[in-house]
């Protein structure tokens, strides 16, 4: 009796019992659309790169053009991603420091590359940066001109992952260094960046896996020139139409993979700044 | 304030306007510039071809199916992931799959889904031997659109979920309130902006997904082809005017997702 009485209290949820049957049908209604429209697909992926055995997969991996393509897509990401720890650490800067007339709007405007198409961004810039465009230059069809498409989509990344830092920083310190005459610069780098590294850090990763799956905003203004400025995205969906799947697949897994990592590490930096912050 | 902490404000105010002029705000200017530098008649008489009005309702066609399933199923998920205490089987491999379908690239999902649906595939194989087409036709598209646009309200849910806690909904149980009068009195109200948010992501992807519909459609003027296909058609068959009215159509629509969102924010600071 006692015994029963006691599983009675210490039971946490009183309530959870009786809702069980719905959670439980729910549970299995979203098991079943993830893995029709996620799980199996990305499983299918693996299965497929496997097919030749683990040679035809080095061979699809190693090939010239799949190699060039994968390494000048890893390195125009890199430099991609550098630009924005600068760039992004800088608009959140002065959007939260700063007060001018039109903030709101410049604020808004960061979602801009989320909310628009990606083909739309990349003809927005080759009508812009392009052979027919008004800038005194053309970059269509360049390594720059993938860049450039890169730092569009990638844009919002670091910036919306640092604002929400930013403001919430205590300005105390700041403060105090300056009035013990620290230049700004100085305050900069020894009390405010150190407070921003894993924000910066988390978004940096986020723009990076972006940047290497990237292909609608790439398509048209890199010319997919193979060996030039073929990205890894462009290659794959060249083999896709080829019919070359397990070619592709075999790609698809090492992308996969690399998108993996970066995730994990992106949760990695976010749950230590949690921490830190605590 | 010193004339040198001013300079310096100036200079990274300057700076930071300057690059998002040079990236963001002259491009797209330039586009709606291009399109209507000649009058609204040609830009009107190019989206209203019959190629561009299908391929406009069959984008209307994407967005009614994919944002209903996927914010729907995000609001089980993201209870799931955020109340459902415990390590149930799997909890790990969702949150992940959830992280993964947002960083993957858009060809590996139009791969991934003819693996499973061509007429070779998985499943698409049985299909097919009945008639039925899921790659290159609509369904397979409904499919990619599903696949790329589904994280969006899980992410939005799940953070708000946690902050909330269950207090509330255990206490509503404990009052005798059915698990579906919890959810609709409780847990929906309380979530309500984080679901708006999720779903307007949620359309803005969904509307203009490129890459891994263009895998799945098969490219089938008048059949196939949604308004960002009809961009690149457009412009592949050196149609500028085409190609630059439809993405003015497209940037209309980002602009109304991004004008929607700043309001949700403001709602949500209140």
């Amino acid at each position: 009796m006692s015994a029963q009485a006691d599983t009675v209290a210490l039971s946490p949820r009183p309530g959870r019992r009786l809702r069980l049957a719905s959670p439980a049908i729910g549970g299995a209604l979203a098991t079943a659309y993830l893995s029709l429209v996620v799980l199996l697909p990305l499983a299918a992926v693996v299965a497929e790169s496997t097919t030749g055995g683990p040679s035809a997969f080095w061979q699809s991996v190693t090939s010239a053009q799949a190699f060039a393509a994968m390494r000048f897509t890893v390195l125009v990401s890199l430099v991609v991603v550098v630009v924005n720890i600068v760039t992004g650490t800088l608009i959140a800067w002065v959007l939260v420091r700063d007060e001018f007339p039109g903030k709101r709007f410049v604020n808004a405007l960061i979602d801009l590359p989320f909310a628009l198409p990606t083909i739309v961004a990349g003809l927005v810039l080759l009508a812009l940066y392009g052979p027919n465009g008004p800038a005194p230059f053309d970059i269509g069809f360049t390594r720059i001109a993938v860049a450039l498409a890169l730092l569009f989509v990638t844009l919002p990344f670091v910036v919306r992952s640092v604002q929400p830092v930013l403001m919430e920083a205590d300005r105390e310190m700041e403060e105090a260094a300056l009035s013990l005459g620290a230049r700004s610069r100085t305050v900069f780098a020894r009390i405010v960046l150190p407070n921003l590294v894993p924000a910066i850090a988390a978004g940096a990763g986020l723009a990076f896996a972006r940047a290497l799956g990237e292909f609608g905003s790439v398509v048209l203004i890199s010319g997919n020139i193979p060996f030039k400025t073929e990205v890894a995205s462009v290659f794959l969906f060249g083999q896709v139409e080829s019919d070359n799947t397990a070619g592709a697949a075999a790609v698809s897994v090492v992308l996969l993979v690399l998108s993996f990592v970066l995730l994990l590490f992106v949760s990695w930096v976010s749950t230590r700044g949690l921490r830190r912050a605590h | 304030m010193p004339t040198s902490t001013r300079a310096s404000r100036l200079t990274l105010r300057f700076g930071a306007l300057g690059y998002l002029a040079a990236l963001l705000a002259i491009p797209v200017a330039m586009v709606f510039y291009r399109t209507f530098e000649h009058g609204i008649g040609p830009a009107w008489e190019a989206v209203t071809t019959p190629p561009a009005q299908h391929a406009f309702w069959l984008t209307c066609t994407m967005v009614a199916i994919a944002v209903p399933l996927n914010t729907i199923f995000g609001i089980g998920i993201g209870i799931g992931l955020a109340i459902v205490r415990g390590r149930w089987r799997g909890k790990t491999l969702v949150s992940a799959i959830i992280d993964l379908s947002l960083a993957v690239s858009p060809v590996v999902v139009g791969l991934a889904l003819i693996l499973v649906y061509g007429n070779k595939g998985w499943i698409g194989s049985t299909f097919a031997e009945h008639g039925v087409r899921i790659i290159f036709s609509t369904p397979g598209m409904v499919l990619a659109t599903i696949f790329v646009s589904l994280p969006f309200v899980v992410r939005e849910v799940v953070p708000v979920l946690r902050e909330i806690g269950v207090d509330q909904e255990e206490a509503a149980s404990t009052l005798g309130a059915s698990a579906a009068q919890t959810f609709w009195r409780i847990t929906l109200p309380a979530i309500r902006w984080g679901v708006a948010y999720g779903v307007i992501l949620t359309t803005a992807r969904a509307l203009g997904e490129f890459g891994a519909v263009a895998v799945v459609s098969g490219k089938i003027e008048g059949q196939t082809e949604t308004m960002t296909l009809f961009v690149e058609q457009r412009f592949q068959a050196f149609d500028l005017t085409g190609a630059y009215a439809a993405s003015v159509v497209l940037a209309l629509l980002a602009l109304v997702v991004i004008a929607t969102m700043t309001l949700l924010d403001r709602r949500k600071e209140q």
